[in-house]
Order: structure tokens, then C-alpha cells, then sequence
């Protein structure tokens, strides 16, 4: 028998490699197709600002509409996957998505007072991320608080108090909005999309995104123990407040990072982490590569096939949940099976 | 290397479980508490892993108050098996049991070579080598008990508390996990294990604590304690500890619960 950890170079390769054929895919096809030969030239002479021997509008296609879009869909992918994968651990729960403690409200919130403002773009995003920031903040200042013996069952509850809060502000955002030009940007930017994505702000998504996931990776070990009774954690030695708290607020960085980009895009960190685990077996240290190139493969397709299968763009938002729902429905199958 | 109790009182900020506990665990012997339902085992255990702050008294692991050990210090001496793990995710045994050594490495780092040694070497020691690499749900409740203690082994941890290693086991595999536990104490280990089979501390036990109340009822060398009196005492139903003589001509003492009904 080939055990799951002796699958996991395999399995990463495999979907690396499923990665890099998306992108090339995803760079070559849409409304104005370019043949891969040209996306290559495109792409290098951007990058060793030589001449590619290409027309502008090529040229302009491929570096500036598709690539930050492309990059957009795979941050965005890796980075709920990532953060899915965390709170998966930390809650001991693998049906737990990344929004569980009101990120997700709080930024659409932050980012619903932003348009209300008739902010630019950029704004838009920094207080969606802020938003889910102190969405956040809020719900481990009020956890902490109400203490209990439970920690994280108060941790959820609170999450879910503090996420009706922000929905309720979102629905009163939407109510007060002019409805011709804010209340449909509102409701754009809460069905999620790339169209957002412009090469300027990619490194200010990516940093966060990056931060959040440095420390993840090296708490790996402690992570797969924090996944045991809090108990068994600590007598393991394990100190279970901090390292939780890392989790959390590396999660939420990361999280906050992604939503902020592309806007409210549910389903990719609750079904990828599954899928990975079903692959390569529990250990975080594998989950959360997997989870990554997973999750970016997994947004980039959803993405380009949004704005190519159809005469208009579908809200990836929207087609994350109309595939993530069977997908998750036939990997909940696939493991209870397993397990039985 | 020893962890002892003074006075210990012992429960939650708002209520008191037991009060008035002495226990001192040495090396190569077995302890065992017993206990009705609700007498605070558990809450005992907790306390002398260092889960629980202690409400009076004081519990020392080498002289010095377990409050003041370091937290990856302290798992490196005492080793906990708890009733059942519950892990929601399908590590396999052998990832189970490394996790026995988390204390030994740092926090950013993989298990290293030596790490995954000992870990292979207590799976080995609980004869589950051969299933190492079987998912934790899909072994038996009683391979799972005994992956428990072999984690509780990779720790090199010279003091092992165990609450109720045998609960929720068939017979079969309470006999195995008491064996394992008479080895563990003829190489030294300092164990303590709650149960709620009088018959199981009858067997292995060295030494004995009975509380009832939150309040110890009885304490001392198991073969005088664990008697008819006490045991019907403690569980508030007449009870007979009766010698039996086994094929080999070795004298056992059994529990028998008497009562109506009772042939």
C-alpha cells in the first residue's frame, strides 16, 4: 500500500504542473484570444523590458488585463485555501470556512461604506481590509471577555453574533445607498470578481497574503497538535493561547488580504483543504502546500471559465458556489465512505 | 524525579471537586484512583498534569510547584493519556505518536530523525509497528488506547497519567493495556491510572487511592486497601473482594459485587 505521505511529492507535482497549464490557458483564451507563442513574448519582454515584436494592443492584453488577473485569481485561490486549511486545524472542525469569525462581513461592510463614500478602488480595498480586521479583533476582544470553559465554542458563537452584527450594517450600508450607482456596486463587489485586480495594487494583496502565511508554515507541527483536545496540546507542550492566536490572526490577515481583492468568494476554503486532506492525508505541513496550488488552480479555472463560457462574465463569487456545492457534497461522500 | 501532592485542593473557580489529596508517584510503581462517578478523577488528573491551577496545597515535580515548570519542561516529565482522543482529522498512528514529541523540538521545526525513531520505537513497544501507517479511525478502540500510550512513551516522560486506559475497552483489550502498563512500570515509569474496575487495580496496582466526595476515603498499599469494606464503602453497594486460585496455583484477588439478584 502506497501511504498518503509517500503521495504527497506526487500529488504536488501533479498539480503544479495542472497550475502552470491553467495559466498558460487562461492567458491564451477570452475575448480576444492570443496564441500562446505571443503570451510568452508578451510576458518576457515585460519582464526584461526588451521589445517583443508585438502590437500594442496584444502586448497591452496580455500584461495588463490578463496578468493581474490571472496573479489576482491565484492569490486569491492559495490565500482561502490557506486560511481554510488553519481554521480547520484551530477549530478541529475540517467544516470550517475561513469567514467562521466575521471576516468576510466585515470587510464587505468596510467595503460597502467605502462605495457609500464614493471612494476609489484602492480605498475600497483598504477598508474592506481593515473591515475584516476589526470584524475580527471584535470577536476575540468579546470572546475573551465572556471567558468560558470552552474556548472556541465561545470563539464561534461570537463569530456569529459579531457576522449578523456587520450583516445587519451591510444591509443598512445597502438601504442608505443611492440605489442607480452605489447600491449596484454594492452588490458587484459583494458577488466577488477579479475585475478589480490592477498590477499596481497586487504587491500591497500579496504582502499580507504572504505575512499571514510565513508564520503558518513554520508553526506547522503545533498546528496538527492544536488540532487534538486542548488537553492533549498542552500536556504535549504545546502553549495552546499563542499559538492560537497566531493562527487566528494570521488566518484573518491572509483572509481579509484576499476579500479585499476579489470581494466575498465562499466555498474555495472550505472544499480545497477537504480535498487536499483526502489526498495527502491530515499533517498541516502537507495540507497547506497542496491547499495552495490546489486553491490557486482551482480559483483560476472558475475565473477564466467565468469570463469565457459565457456571452458575459459570471461573478466567480457566484461560480464558486454553483461548483463548490456538488464538489463538497461527492468529497463528504468519498471520505464518510472511507471512514465507514 | 518525583511529583507529589501536599493538601491539594483541587476543581474549578467557582466550585471545589476534592480537597485534602496526598499523593507522591515514584518511580516503578502504579497508583491508582478510584472513585464513583462524579468523585472528580478526571478533575484530580487535570490538576496533577499541571491543566488545572490547584485551589489550595500544592503539587511539586521535583520540589519545585508544576506552575512554575515551563510548559514544553514540564511535557517532557509528565505524560498524559487521556479516556479517548479525539481527533477529528485522520492522522495515521505513526503521525499520532511523533506528536509525542512536540515538546523535544523546537517550535518552528519538523520531527527530526531522531524524533521519528523514538516515536517508531514506542509503537513498536506497543506492538502496533505493523500499523503505523493505518489511519487513527481505522484501527481498533483498543490499538487507538494503546497508540495513546505509545505517544505517552515517545515523550520520554518518566511520570504517565492515564485516565481510565481501559474504559470503553472489550475484555480482551483491558487485559493488553494493563500488561502494558505492569511493563511500563518494570522499566521504571512512575504510572498513575483512574479506573472504574476495582478488578484492574487489584491486578497491577502497587498503591491505591479511594475518593469518594472529593474527599479520600482511603489511600495506601493496594492489597490493604482495595478490601470489601472499603471498595462497598466507596461505591455504596455491598461488595466482596473474594481470592480465587488459577489453574497455576497462583492466589487472585477478584471483585464480585454482591446484592439482590446476584446467583
Amino acid at each position: 500500500m502506497i501511504v498518503a505521505r509517500q503521495r504527497f511529492p506526487l500529488w504536488l507535482a501533479l498539480s503544479c504542473a495542472g497550475l502552470l497549464l491553467l495559466v498558460a490557458w487562461s492567458f491564451s483564451v477570452g475575448r480576444f484570444p492570443v496564441a500562446m507563442g505571443d503570451v510568452w513574448r508578451a510576458l518576457w519582454s515585460a519582464l526584461t523590458g526588451g521589445e517583443s515584436g508585438l502590437a500594442a494592443n496584444v502586448q497591452a492584453v496580455v500584461t495588463q488585463v490578463r496578468a493581474p488577473r490571472v496573479a489576482g485569481a491565484i492569490a486569491v485561490g492559495a490565500a482561502l485555501a490557506a486560511a481554510g486549511a488553519s481554521y480547520q486545524g484551530l477549530f478541529k472542525n475540517p467544516l470550517v470556512s475561513p469567514d467562521i469569525l466575521g471576516v468576510t462581513a466585515g470587510c464587505a461592510l468596510g467595503a460597502g461604506i467605502a462605495i457609500l463614500m464614493s471612494l476609489p478602488i484602492g480605498a475600497i480595498q483598504a477598508f474592506a481590509f481593515i473591515g475584516g480586521l476589526i470584524a475580527v479583533g471584535l470577536v476575540i476582544a468579546v470572546s475573551t471577555w465572556v471567558g468560558g470553559r470552552d474556548p472556541l465554542l465561545t470563539l464561534v458563537l461570537t463569530g456569529v453574533v459579531v457576522g449578523s452584527l456587520f450583516g445587519a450594517g451591510i444591509a443598512l450600508v445597502k438601504y442608505v445607498a443611492d440605489p442607480y450607482n452605489q447600491l449596484p456596486a454594492i452588490t458587484f463587489w459583494l458577488l466577488g470578481s477579479f475585475t478589480g485586480a490592477l498590477p499596481r495594487d497586487l504587491p500591497v494583496t500579496l504582502m499580507p497574503i504572504a505575512a499571514g502565511l510565513v508564520p503558518l508554515a513554520l508553526l506547522r507541527g503545533r498546528i496538527d497538535v492544536l488540532s487534538l483536545s486542548e488537553d492533549e496540546a498542552r500536556s504535549l507542550g504545546v502553549n495552546v493561547k499563542a499559538v492560537r492566536l497566531t493562527v487566528i490572526a494570521c488566518a484573518t490577515l491572509i483572509t481579509a488580504s484576499a476579500v479585499a481583492l476579489a470581494g466575498t468568494i465562499g466555498w474555495v476554503g472550505l472544499v480545497i483543504p477537504h480535498a487536499a486532506r483526502l489526498l495527502v492525508g491530515a499533517p498541516f505541513a502537507r495540507v497547506l502546500p497542496l491547499s495552495l496550488v490546489l486553491g490557486a488552480a482551482f480559483m483560476l479555472a472558475v475565473d477564466t471559465a467565468c469570463r469565457t463560457a459565457f456571452g458575459t462574465e459570471v461573478p466567480p463569487g457566484v461560480a464558486t458556489a454553483f461548483i463548490g456545492t456538488p464538489v463538497f457534497i461527492a468529497l463528504l461522500a468519498i471520505s464518510f465512505r472511507r471512514a465507514g | 524525579m518525583t511529583l507529589a501532592a501536599r493538601g491539594l485542593r483541587y476543581g474549578f473557580r467557582d466550585r471545589i471537586v476534592g480537597d485534602g489529596v496526598d499523593i507522591t508517584l515514584t518511580p516503578g510503581e502504579i497508583a491508582c484512583v478510584l472513585g464513583p462517578n462524579g468523585s472528580g478523577k478526571t478533575t484530580l488528573l487535570r490538576t496533577l498534569l499541571g491543566l488545572l491551577p490547584p485551589l489550595g496545597g500544592e503539587v511539586t515535580l521535583d520540589g519545585k510547584p508544576l506552575a512554575r515548570w515551563p510548559v514544553r519542561e514540564r511535557a517532557t516529565r509528565l505524560a498524559y493519556v487521556p479516556q479517548a482522543s479525539e481527533s477529528y482529522f485522520d492522522f495515521t498512528l505513526r503521525e499520532t505518536v511523533e506528536m509525542g514529541r512536540t515538546a523535544h523540538r523546537g517550535v518552528f521545526a519538523s520531527a527530526s530523525a531522531r524524533d521519528r525513531q523514538q516515536a517508531a520505537s514506542a509503537l513498536e513497544r506497543v506492538g502496533l509497528a505493523a500499523l503505523a501507517e493505518r489511519p487513527i479511525h481505522r484501527v481498533s478502540g483498543g490499538e487507538r488506547q494503546l497508540a495513546l500510550i505509545a505517544r505517552a512513551l515517545a515523550t520520554g516522560a518518566p511520570h504517565l497519567l492515564m485516565d481510565e486506559p481501559a474504559a470503553s475497552l472489550d475484555f480482551g483489550n483491558q487485559a493488553l493495556i494493563l500488561e502494558e502498563l505492569a511493563q511500563l512500570r518494570g522499566s521504571g515509569s512512575a504510572v498513575l491510572f483512574s479506573t472504574h474496575h476495582p478488578d484492574h487495580a487489584l491486578r497491577i496496582a502497587d498503591r491505591a487511592i479511594l475518593i469518594k466526595a472529593g474527599r479520600v476515603m482511603a489511600a495506601g498499599a493496594a492489597a490493604q486497601v482495595l478490601n470489601s469494606e472499603n471498595l462497598s464503602a466507596l461505591y455504596g453497594r455491598p461488595i466482596d473482594v473474594a481470592t480465587v486460585t488459577s489453574p497455576d496455583g497462583t492466589p487472585r484477588r477478584v471483585c464480585v459485587p454482591l446484592g439482590a439478584g446476584s446467583r
